[in-house]
């Protein structure tokens, strides 16, 4: 559903994207997950027609970003990091405006606008100016708006940056749901529970490049079931091991400050992108 | 066409929400030339045969063409660099021809009420215009070329505070300079010149000649016209550009 190969993006001689190729299946939940400036945001904005690639090549729903702008972006919905929805209209008119755009019948904006208010919970505000919304309440009529012109791809980038555990588990739900639906997710954050929690896979960026692509499960496999925590003077350092009692063992031979746990996604993160945890 | 449709009405909803606010803004500024240039110190002088409120007049009628339509620099920019909602449009399957089209026609719909607000000025001061098929046309090319200028700048510009800077450097010395407020021909013909590049100065002059009964000048419809297809035409590639 969308290919990218060797994608690059530069700004003053400087790489955000350093030669990413990754393809995404339809009805996938893909999640994309690094720490802030990995470049995660620029790869949504090309995809989706807000930034100029350098390079490389990239399709979403078969149509080329560069040759077949318009048909590419027929297929995507978006929801920006940032809020991006009109503060001045009203719920209504803003998914109104997105349904003109895509071209909806005015039958079908009426329709699928009281469907999807419905859907994300703000039916009773539709006449409201979105001045007057929560933070929580415009990011899911941001991804009402995106999903207005039923989208084949809908891009989440950071839905839940900013947001309180209860809005984010609710909007996790809402994400779940959309893509239990058909819609192919492609999802970008740095909170990696998030992914944890939500992705059938997960691809590490880290520097403008990709680490590594696997399902949540194969990742964490990768650097061991097991993680030993030991604290520092110097800060944190883990060590991951496939064996519990060969960690038991290792734990019981350290005499500083430690914790055996079980390996998360976090672990792997860290530890197939090199970074050193700071204490 | 829906997205000239979806960009132009977005536009009129927000106008019309807005609506007190620009009047109140359409008319301030006007009304204070009328009664300090137009009333006060105009009142005993004649131009051209006519009492200089009557000069005054067709002149505000296509300055405040021009503030109006360019107005919608700032309504662009606060979509695009507050709001954000630009990137709405970017991300959306439309042409840039139907976003600057779009814009443009908001631009115009402002610079209509604008002209509609100047002349009920006119009106209460006891001057009355007379409005044929010219006055129109040249109302309408200055809306356009100013209105798509304003989209132009605005794909420009990389902050609020740069086009507050050009708005000071190109809109401002138009108003006053674009034969507004004074016969261009009653400067030196050195300085006639260069007055005569600016698209305001054919503008005023074309509204000028249809609201005294004067025949037009074929001149004035062209280079509004020529510059109305220059600056649209930059307008549509700068949409493009502006994709960081």
């Amino acid at each position: 559903m969308i290919v990218l190969e060797n994608l690059r993006k530069d700004y003053g001689g400087k790489a955000a994207l350093d030669g990413v190729s990754l393809a995404v299946r339809r009805g996938e939940l893909f999640a994309y997950l690094g720490p802030n400036g990995a470049g995660k945001s620029t790869t949504i904005r090309i995809l989706t027609g807000l930034t100029r690639l350098s390079g490389g090549r990239a399709t979403v729903g078969g149509a080329d970003i560069e040759t077949a702008p318009l048909a590419a972006k027929r297929h995507c919905g978006v929801v920006m990091q940032h809020v991006n929805v009109d503060s001045d209209l009203t719920l209504w008119e803003n998914l109104d405006i997105h349904g003109r755009l895509f071209g909806m019948s005015r039958a079908d904006r009426t329709r699928r606008s009281e469907e999807l208010l419905a859907y994300v919970g703000l039916d009773a505000r539709a006449d409201d100016l979105v001045g007057t919304l929560s933070g929580g309440m415009k990011r899911r009529l941001m991804i009402a708006r995106a999903l207005m012109h039923r989208p084949r791809v809908l891009f989440l980038d950071e839905p839940t940056v900013g947001l309180d555990a209860e809005i984010r588990r609710r909007i996790w739900g809402l994400i779940k749901t959309i893509q239990s639906e058909g819609t192919t997710v492609f999802l970008t954050t740095h909170y990696i529970e998030e992914a944890e929690f939500l992705a059938d896979r997960v691809a590490f960026l880290d520097g403008g490049r990709l680490r590594a692509l696997d399902t949540p499960q194969a990742l964490i496999a990768r650097v061991g079931a097991w993680a030993l925590d030991h604290a520092t003077e110097g800060g944190m350092t883990t060590e991951y091991f496939h064996d519990h009692e060969v960690a038991q063992r290792a734990a019981l031979g350290c005499t500083d400050g430690l914790t055996l746990r079980r390996a998360n996604l976090e672990d792997a993160f860290l530890s197939l992108t090199s970074k050193a945890v700071q204490a | 066409m829906n997205g000239i449709g979806a960009v132009y009405l977005r536009e009129l909803r927000i106008l019309k929400r807005r609506a007190g606010r620009h009047l109140l803004g359409m008319t301030v500024s006007p009304l204070l030339y009328l009664i300090a240039f137009g009333a006060a110190m105009g009142g005993a002088t004649r131009v051209d045969g006519h009492t200089y409120l009557e000069f005054l007049l067709p002149g505000l009628v296509a300055m405040t063409c021009m503030t109006q339509s360019y107005g919608a620099a700032t309504e662009i920019n606060i979509a695009r660099f507050y709001l954000h909602v630009f990137e709405e449009f970017q991300s959306a399957p439309i042409s840039s021809a139907a976003y600057v089209a779009g814009e443009v026609l908001a631009g115009m719909t402002r610079a209509a009420f604008g002209v509609a607000v100047i002349l009920l000025l006119g009106a209460a001061f006891g001057v009355t215009l007379r409005v044929g098929p010219w006055f129109f046309l040249a109302v309408a090319l200055d809306a356009w070329v100013f209105a798509s200028l304003a989209v132009l700048l605005a794909m420009l510009v990389k902050s609020h505070a740069s086009q507050s800077l050009l708005t000071a450097f190109v809109i401002t010395p138009m108003a006053f300079l674009g034969g507004t407020f004074f016969p261009v021909e009653h400067l030196p013909e050195w300085a006639q010149v260069p007055l005569y590049l600016l698209p305001l100065t054919h503008a005023a002059h074309a509204i000028r000649a249809d609201a005294f009964g004067h025949p037009p000048n074929p001149a004035d419809f062209f280079v509004l016209s020529g510059a109305g297809v220059l600056v649209f035409g930059v307008a549509l590639r700068s949409v493009g550009r502006a994709r960081d």
